[in-house]
């Protein structure tokens, strides 16, 4: 079964429609990537998967989404739950202004997850290592988050959200503040997280969505114009509009 | 003129502007100090006032101002500090809240004699808590609240919405990111906004002089019930109503005072330029 399926999805900004009847599988311990131009919805939509535009006053979803089979927008849904479930790093690298430790153990602590001061080190060490900063931050896991590079800073705000053991990571433009080097080490950072967690990535970079994912998704003013495996939408868009976008003719 | 010239010229006139703000400041520090120095020493301080005050100390007036300022922040405080939490977190744009901006703002330009004169109505007169330090202290903190409001406020608003967002990513409450992560980082404005107002409450007359001052009282209050004297209506006292008034005295009065809202002052600076050394966003 689809980790997260997707029917029938449309999101109202006000009375402005933002997403239109989008419908889509997401695949269990797989990437998918969301690319299209600014604005065409694939942020939103995002956001639409752990119920983050809640926040959002005037706003409207219509459809239903399906983790694990169960509506995400059903009443009575623990939305704490739910964000713990599905997890999301953001654009500009976000680190907490605390320590490396602090920042880790922030969504264990306030969650109340771990058992006593030796599990949440367990924790903390874990997460490090599992976006391969452990090695780089062992020495004085008390220093400023935010003495880090712009590409630590970015693998300790992954490490904070598998922290609190999430099933899917939502990561939107996750790479757009980083140089190249760095983009790179979060891109095979994904290859190895998608052995144990569904991740869903918005990019702007056309050649990211082509080298780390295993499904595409190509929004257009707010629809899904097509969605696919990655190397057939990349090789053989069923869309003349995907092609043009792929190719650099339309966006 | 060349364009260089007129920028000299400008700049020039600017830093005139600037230094002009500092010499009345010094000027008034000096004239205090040079006549009022002579007059510190371990009796000024520690002793009753003697002889209609034209000897002996002062200490009942420290004390009383001391008492003043703690009872203000005791009740300004929490009440200010948690109103701002509640404004800049919690309440949504409703006309509710506009109302609630638009009276602190107003709160604040209202004259401080006008607050004394609601505190006698209220707290002296209606509550029967009589002339005393409670009536004083309650009084001096409605007209600190404004100020302690508007600037936690501010400073709460500053911490990047962002923190926030990632918060309840992570599944926190909103509380949970008011306690773990907003309200350490708005901390330091939060302080210096407080004893900014608890500053002024501590050097004001008005609100005291109906509700708490005492003119001439050579005993400390022994309970929140008591009237006592305070260093502001003191000095205004010493300066206006007792003829004979060593001027020494005077000047050691409000020399004491300087040095105890200035010292306060510098504790504000010292901490926040403290905190805004280490935040870095």
């Amino acid at each position: 079964m689809p980790k997260i399926q997707v029917e029938n999805l449309s999101f109202y900004y006000g009375d402005k429609l933002a997403l239109s009847d989008i419908s889509m599988d997401i695949e269990d311990r797989q990437i998918t990537a969301l690319i299209g131009p600014s604005g065409c919805g694939k942020s939103t939509f995002l956001r639409c998967l752990n119920r983050m535009n809640d926040t959002i006053p005037r706003t409207r979803v219509e459809g239903r989404i399906l983790l694990d089979g169960q509506d995400i927008y059903a009443p009575g849904v623990d939305v704490v739950a739910l964000r713990q479930r599905v997890g999301m790093v953001f654009q500009r690298p976000n680190p907490f202004p605390q320590s490396v430790y602090d920042n880790v153990a922030f969504g264990p602590r306030i969650l109340g997850l771990h058992k006593g001061k030796a599990d949440l080190d367990r924790v903390v060490e874990e997460s490090l290592r599992g976006v391969a900063l452990w090695d780089e931050v062992k020495d004085d896991l008390r220093q400023d988050a935010l003495s880090l590079s712009l590409g630590q800073q970015q693998r300790l705000c992954i490490a904070r959200v598998i922290a609190v053991k999430p099933e899917v990571i939502l990561m939107d433009e996750p790479c757009s503040a980083l140089d190249p080097i760095a983009t790179l080490r979060i891109e095979d950072l994904m290859r190895v997280l998608k052995e144990h967690y569904t991740i869903i990535i918005v990019t702007h970079n056309m050649q990211q969505a082509a080298r780390v994912s295993d499904w595409t998704g190509f929004f257009w003013l707010g629809k899904l114009v097509e969605f696919g495996p990655t190397e057939q939408i990349f090789t053989h868009p069923r869309e003349k509009l995907t092609e043009d976008y792929i190719t650099g003719r339309a966006g | 003129m060349s364009r260089y010239t007129v920028q000299r010229v400008g700049f020039t006139l600017l830093a005139l502007a600037a230094l002009l703000v500092v010499i009345p400041i010094l000027w008034v520090v000096a004239i205090v100090v040079v006549r009022g120095a002579g007059a510190i020493n371990w009796e000024f301080l520690t002793t009753m006032p003697r002889n209609g005050m034209r000897e002996g100390g002062i200490l009942p007036a420290i004390v009383g101002t001391l008492l003043l300022t703690l009872g203000t922040a005791l009740v300004a405080i929490p009440m200010g500090v948690g109103g701002a939490i509640y404004l800049a977190e919690y309440a949504r744009d409703t006309w509710l809240t506009r109302a609630i901006r638009l009276a602190i703002i107003n709160l604040a330009g209202i004259p401080s004699v006008v607050y004394g004169l609601f505190g006698l109505g209220l707290f002296v007169l209606f509550l029967h808590f009589g002339t005393s330090v409670l009536a004083g202290s309650l009084t001096l903190a409605i007209m600190t609240l404004p100020i302690i409001i508007s600037t936690s406020e501010e400073a709460l608003r500053s911490v990047p919405m962002e923190f926030r967002t990632v918060n309840a990513s992570l599944g926190g409450t909103r509380w949970q990111a008011i306690r773990n992560i907003v309200l350490p980082q708005a901390l330091p404005g939060i302080v210096t906004g407080v004893i900014l107002g608890l500053l002024r409450a501590a050097g004001e007359t008005a609100p005291i002089l109906f509700t708490v001052a005492a003119f001439y009282l050579p005993r400390l209050p022994r309970s929140p019930f008591d009237p006592t004297m305070a260093l502001p209506y003191h000095l205004y006292v010493i300066s206006t109503q007792v003829p004979g008034m060593p001027e020494k005295i005077q000047y050691g009065t409000a020399l004491v005072l300087l040095i105890l809202v200035l010292s306060m002052n510098v504790v504000a600076t010292t901490i926040r330029s403290y905190f805004r050394r280490r935040r870095e966003w």
